[in-house]
């Protein structure tokens, strides 16, 4: 039985009624590049990598967003800066109104309770010798939540069974090794879900996983979604995923948004060059000899030197002068639909 | 002449808790200028296929039985001198994540210098130029091989491992899961590579993966793996548009397609057997949505497609019935 995924047609027009859990407002961070010693002495300039570099984004009560870019775009930076785990350094994030620039204690750790992170490998979250019981109820733990075993326990069978491991009472008391990579993937996730969370940054969640496991995990996304009006800022390199699950794309080039829109936007009519080089470069399931893939040559540019004017340019096959100039403003296409890209505002504005 | 033949190749590993049967009856053909991808889940067996091809296997590890005739010379029972000869100059290896494995405190093309000393009798400064030739060939400046693995992406650092991998001419090359740590661009820079590698170079490749959608453009011929047997194999056509196997479908069916509706596809349910004690009868049969009595009890034997597409299953098809 096919279930098309309605979700994301009628997304952005329920999203309207909801509140803004995420607003990021022209966020960036720098990483101070250490050099050696003998390096330092005779360059007078810092280097410095602007992992992030002038990003808004909104997210609002349970909508996925997606954010894709290939490997160094600073995915995983700007995920970790919305969660407060990196220093920001200019801009700001918000979280359900109040700035995440927390000073004291206390708040940081109820803000970690409504806002979690999920990682590529679970191992980043699950000590390899603790019990998936201890794993599990860790939250809780750090935050002197349910004292008596009998009410932690309940919480850890519910959440493990809310994350696909049912009977949860099966898996308590085993070891991390003694799951497979899916479940194992689902035991972090529980243990991610059991304070009850209104965001979660899900970095690469299933990018390890055999592909036959993956939409098992990409389901359960989509049903905490459903069921908790979670919102997800869910990090991949992998188009198609994307546009399983997200409400809206986002698209990163060198620690900016090159073009966002709805999942459809984005898949079916997408206008950014890079956008377009991507999608184009997807593998297709299919027996295909004669299409020639356009894969783009060379690599994203040293994040120490981005490139003046559009910071695609070096790799665009369109670029003119103007690119080489001045750098493309996030411009509106469409309601939902933005890009950074001369060619196509100027497309635009001749069109209209 | 054939390059290589796998005639029912049986591989299992002793351990305390028993024989891993990782490898239990394969058998495989490939050409010269061919490429054959390997598929199928983690833990089937395609990484102890390739060590069993490149004799490298750890020391619980055994060939139990079978052929392995590399240009129909069976290299099963090589000494390990003459073995070693094999190794790297008829077959070489990209190992899963290996490159990882780059020793970060030495230069990059002193690695390889290395490697290709130890197999070819070169001075230093010849293997230097023959680094030289390899970083052009898999299109890295050639200046960088003075570079340490941190000063190398992701990307790079495997562009050098197949680097390693051409220094001694292999006529095949096994590529155990060479892109799946890499994002997708850089995955379809390698893949792209690898291709035009193999037709200048006529090589064989053998492209073991867990992600059948990447075969497409790449392969010639797939063989579908489960459970350290081949379930399904014929060239890229039969596979992706008239399998047999209710595996290959299951698989196939797990792809999302960005050019059809956005459906979810289906996950295989269940989990890959353990293989001490795989199922009785068709070893899928416990995941299997199409299995009836029989499957659990007679073990299906290779009934033949068409030319060249064989499979194992005693319902080939089945899914496609009304
Ligand atoms: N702690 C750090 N110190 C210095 N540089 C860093 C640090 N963390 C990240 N960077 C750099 O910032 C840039 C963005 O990195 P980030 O990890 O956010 O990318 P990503 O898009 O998540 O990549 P991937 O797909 O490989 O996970 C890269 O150039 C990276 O090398
Ligand atoms: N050194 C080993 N000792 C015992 N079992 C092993 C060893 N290496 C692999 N296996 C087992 O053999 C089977 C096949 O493994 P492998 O060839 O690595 O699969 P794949 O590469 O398809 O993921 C698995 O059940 C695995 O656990
Ligand atoms: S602004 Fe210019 S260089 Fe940048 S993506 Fe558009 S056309 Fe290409
Ligand atoms: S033999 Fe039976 S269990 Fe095995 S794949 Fe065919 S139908 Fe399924
Ligand atoms: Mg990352
Ligand atoms: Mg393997």
């Amino acid at each position: 039985m096919k279930v098309i995924i309605m979700h994301a047609i009628l997304g952005v027009f329920i999203m309207k009624n909801k509140q803004k859990i995420v607003s990021v407002t022209n966020l960036k961070v720098v990483f101070d590049i250490k050099q050696s010693f003998i390096n330092e002495l005779f360059s007078k300039k810092r280097k410095i990598v602007k992992a992030v570099d002038g990003i808004s984004l909104d997210i609002y009560e349970g909508e996925i967003v997606s954010l894709v870019g290939e490997s160094g775009s600073g995915k995983t930076t700007l995920g970790k800066a919305i969660l407060n785990l990196v220093p920001i350094s200019e801009g700001e994030v918000f979280f359900k109104g109040e700035s995440v620039n927390f000073k004291n204690k206390k708040e940081v750790k109820k803000f970690r309770q409504k806002a979690q992170m999920i990682f590529q490998d679970p191992y980043q979250t699950l000590d390899p010798k603790s019990l998936i019981f201890d794993a599990v109820v860790e939250p809780l733990e750090v935050n002197n939540m349910l004292k008596t075993v009998s009410e932690r326990k309940e919480k850890a069978v519910k959440a493990l069974e809310d994350s696909g491991m049912a009977p949860g009472e099966d898996f308590l008391y085993r070891y991390p090794y003694e799951l497979s990579g899916g479940q194992r993937q689902r035991a972090a996730i529980a243990g991610s879900i059991i304070l009850n969370p209104d965001f979660i940054v899900a970095d690469e969640p299933v990018s390890m996983l055999d592909v036959s496991i993956r939409t098992g995990i990409l389901k359960l996304l989509l049903n905490l979604k459903d069921s908790r009006d979670l919102a997800f800022l869910f990090i991949t390199h992998d188009l198609s995923l994307a546009w399983l699950i997200s409400d809206r794309i986002a698209i990163m080039y060198l620690g900016k948004i090159m073009e966002i829109g709805t999942s459809d936007e984005i898949i079916k009519g997408c206008i950014h060059p890079y956008t377009k080089a991507l999608l184009d470069i997807m593998p297709v399931p299919e027996v295909n000899r004669n299409r020639i893939r356009k894969v783009l040559t060379g690599e994203i540019p040293d994040p120490t030197e981005i490139p003046k004017g559009c910071r695609f340019n070096t790799r665009c096959e369109f670029a003119y002068d103007k690119c080489y100039v001045d750098e493309p403003e996030l411009t509106k296409i469409s309601n939902d639909h933005f890009v950074a890209c001369h060619l196509a505002t100027e497309d635009i504005n001749a069109k209209s | 002449m054939e390059l290589l033949r796998i005639n029912n190749l049986k591989t299992y590993f002793n351990i305390s808790s028993g024989t891993v049967k990782a490898v239990d009856d394969v058998s495989l053909t490939l050409d010269y200028g061919e490429s054959l991808g390997l598929v199928g889940e983690s833990g089937c067996g395609k990484t102890t296929t390739a060590l069993s091809i490149t004799q490298l296997l750890p020391s619980e590890g055994s060939i139990v039985s079978g052929e392995i005739l590399l240009e129909g010379k069976n290299i099963v029972n090589l000494s390990d001198t003459e073995i070693k000869k094999v190794r790297w100059k008829e077959v070489s290896m990209i190992f899963q994540g290996a490159m990882n494995a780059l020793n970060p405190v030495m230069r990059i093309g002193d690695q390889i210098a290395e490697a290709i000393i130890l197999h070819e009798k070169l001075s230093y400064k010849d293997a230097i130029k023959r680094v030289e030739e390899l970083f052009q060939l898999v299109e890295l400046e050639p200046k960088r091989i003075s570079n340490y693995p941190h000063e190398f992406s992701g990307g790079m650092k495997q562009r050098a491992m197949i680097a390693m991998a051409l220094a001694c001419n292999p006529k095949l090359i096994i590529g155990d899961e060479p892109t799946t740590a890499l994002d997708v661009m850089v995955q379809a820079q390698i893949l792209n590579l690898l291709d035009k590698l193999r037709k200048e170079l006529n090589m064989g490749i053998i492209l073991i993966t867990h992600d059948l959608s990447i075969l497409g453009e790449t392969c010639d011929k797939i063989a579908v793996m489960y459970a350290g047997k081949i379930v399904e194999t014929g060239y890229v056509e039969d596979i992706y548009n008239n399998n047999k196997h209710p595996y290959t479908y299951k698989l196939l069916s797990s792809f999302p397609n960005i050019h059809k509706e956005r459906v979810m596809p289906d996950a295989i349910e269940g989990i890959p057997p353990d293989l001490i004690n795989p199922p009785s009868g068709c070893r899928f049969h416990p995941r299997c949505p199409y299995a009836k009595d029989i499957c659990g009890k007679e073990e299906p034997r290779m009934e033949l497609a068409n030319e060249g597409h064989y499979y194992a299953c005693h319902f080939g098809g089945v899914y496609n019935e009304k």
